[in-house]
């Protein structure tokens, strides 16, 4: 069975038709990137599986997204459970003007986690996994907001980590950061491949082609093409996504 | 002629700039020197320690605690009431009402900063005294917990105006991550955006504390111009402004002692809100660009 589902997907934000009728399935443990011109959708659809949309005025959305066989815009499924299950990172790195350490154990603080040998412990596993402990385990009392981008943008996907999501959707991670803390991040995310869904964003098509597994190409709404990232970055069935990966476009 | 005219410009403008500093140099002066000829009559120590104010009666008293106390007390209860009021409100505006909501209400409240003040007070009087009596029966007439809630629901407009506005500052990215991580919208705004924005926030309820200690009308019509050193909101208080109010109404001689007590309250005022207005300053300047 599919890890996610996406089965005839539409948004609308008012009269504009952003996501035009997606179908689209994704297997467990592996790296999916969305590609795609600017404005093409992309986003949009990413921030649809964690109900990241659902605050935007005029928002509306048909067809329906399942993870592990649920429909996650159900009545009866509470945003916030979805949210941990369906971890994000975003773009810029945004960590709470907090300490390290803050930063870190905040998504089990709102569920009201207290034990403080458990905060440690997940402070120190998630650290390890992201390869930050080893540079911040002397200060973890110190704001989040000294460290380096690419130390924050990590710190972040500890922070996610923690809540252990089975997802985890990256929007554009590593498009504000250096080369090399950009490469960091890339081989984060082919570790992390072993224990969860990622599904990642990205404007730059050798990160795309260097992570993921399958890759979706997006424009204007549409789901244009979808399958293995060989494939589609070798010999796409589409002209559209040959013109758009070989940068005749975009 | 061109280089002229831009001249004359540049004087009137400057001129105009120095009309507010010279009006606040003029001010001090005036204060420091007639309060300096108040203070070579009265000792300092007896204006800070003496816990009496009778300067209006034949055994006189010239300690100032009574009103600070007065004052202290209303602004207190104003705080009370506006703090959380205000603050509810800056976060339901800015988290959970629509836009168009929003909009209309936020000039709504600005409304409130707007109504007369007498009008205040005497609603205070007629309105709030009589309602709370139902309740405290032994409550007198004038006294300091009427004029203090009404103060308080003058000053919400400070505060909420000012903390939405510290809020709607917070970036967006933020409050994303809270959300991101499973956070309801209410835990957002405690645990992030409400931290976040203290700097903004401090400023406003420093602002309405300012507004509240200078606040006059209000508490010279329903608080009962009784100078007491108490912290007891059920009896008659008076405030320095009130204070101020009473003696500048009534007949005393011009250069009197009694004459000059009203400086001497004066240059009390000034240096509480002085104060106060350096703090918030202060504030704003050491935390406004942390989070950017």
């Amino acid at each position: 069975m599919a890890k996610l589902d996406a089965e005839k997907v539409n948004v609308y934000y008012g009269d504009h038709h952003i996501i035009k009728d997606v179908n689209l399935s994704i297997q467990e443990n592996t790296v999916t990137a969305f590609i795609g011109p600017s404005g093409c959708g992309k986003s949009t659809f990413l921030r649809l599986l964690n109900r990241m949309n659902d605050y935007i005025e005029n928002f509306k959305k048909t067809g329906d997204i399942l993870i592990d066989g649920g429909d996650i815009y159900d009545k009866k499924v509470r945003v916030e459970d979805l949210r941990k299950r369906v971890g994000m990172v975003f773009q810029k790195p945004n960590p709470f003007p907090k300490s390290i350490y803050e930063n870190v154990v905040y998504g089990l603080r709102i569920q009201g986690i207290k034990d403080k040998s458990k905060l440690d412990a997940v402070v120190e596993n998630s650290l390890k996994k992201v390869a930050l402990w080893g540079e911040v385990k002397d200060k973890l009392q110190q704001s989040a907001l000294a460290l380096s981008g690419g130390q924050q943008q990590r710190l972040c996907i500890a922070r996610t980590l923690a809540v252990e999501p089975t997802i985890i959707l990256m929007d554009e991670p590593a498009s504000a950061l250096d080369p090399i803390s950009s490469a960091k991040i890339e081989d984060l995310i082919s570790e992390l491949k072993e224990n969860f869904t990622i599904i990642i964003v990205t404007h730059n098509m050798q990160q795309a082609s260097r992570v993921s597994d399958k890759t979706a190409f997006f424009y204007l709404g549409e789901l244009v093409e979808f399958g293995d990232t060989d494939q589609i970055f070798t010999k796409p069935v589409k002209e559209l996504t040959q013109n758009y990966i070989t940068g005749r476009f975009g | 002629m061109r280089n002229k005219k831009e001249k004359i410009i540049e004087t009137i403008l400057m001129l105009c700039a120095a009309v507010s500093v010279l009006t606040t140099i003029g001010i001090l002066w005036v204060l420091l020197s007639e309060s300096s000829s108040f203070f070579s009559k009265v000792s300092l120590k007896d204006f800070l320690t003496d816990t009496e104010w009778t300067p209006l009666f034949a055994e006189k008293h010239f300690g100032i605690l009574p009103l600070i106390a007065g004052t202290m007390l209303t602004t207190f209860i104003a705080i009370v009431i506006a703090l959380p009021t205000g603050l509810s409100i800056a976060i339901y505006l800015n988290e959970y009402a629509p836009k168009k909501f929003r909009k209309v209400v936020k000039p709504l409240l600005e409304v409130l900063a707007a109504i007369p003040t007498v009008v205040y007070g005497y609603f205070a009087l007629m309105v709030v005294t009589p309602f709370l009596q139902k309740f405290i029966p032994d409550m007198a007439g004038f006294n300091a917990l009427s004029p203090g809630i009404v103060m308080g629901i003058m000053i919400i407009p400070i505060i909420s105006s000012l903390s939405e506005d510290a809020l709607y500052s917070v970036p967006k990215a933020l409050r994303e991550a809270s959300y991101g991580m499973g956070a309801t919208r209410l835990q957002t705004a405690f645990k992030v955006l409400v931290p976040a924005a203290t700097s903004g926030i401090t400023v406003s309820i420093i602002l309405a504390i300012s507004r509240a200690i200078g606040e006059t009308m209000i508490v010279a019509i329903a608080a009962g111009q009784q100078p007491r050193l108490t912290l007891n909101p059920l009896v008659p208080i008076e405030t320095i402004t009130t204070y101020i109010v009473q003696v500048s109404l009534g007949d005393v001689v011009q250069g009197s002692l009694e004459y000059q007590t009203i400086f001497a309250a004066g240059i009390a005022l000034f240096a509480l809100t002085f104060v106060l207005n350096n703090i918030s300053y202060f504030i704003k300047k050491k935390f406004q660009e942390k989070y950017e």
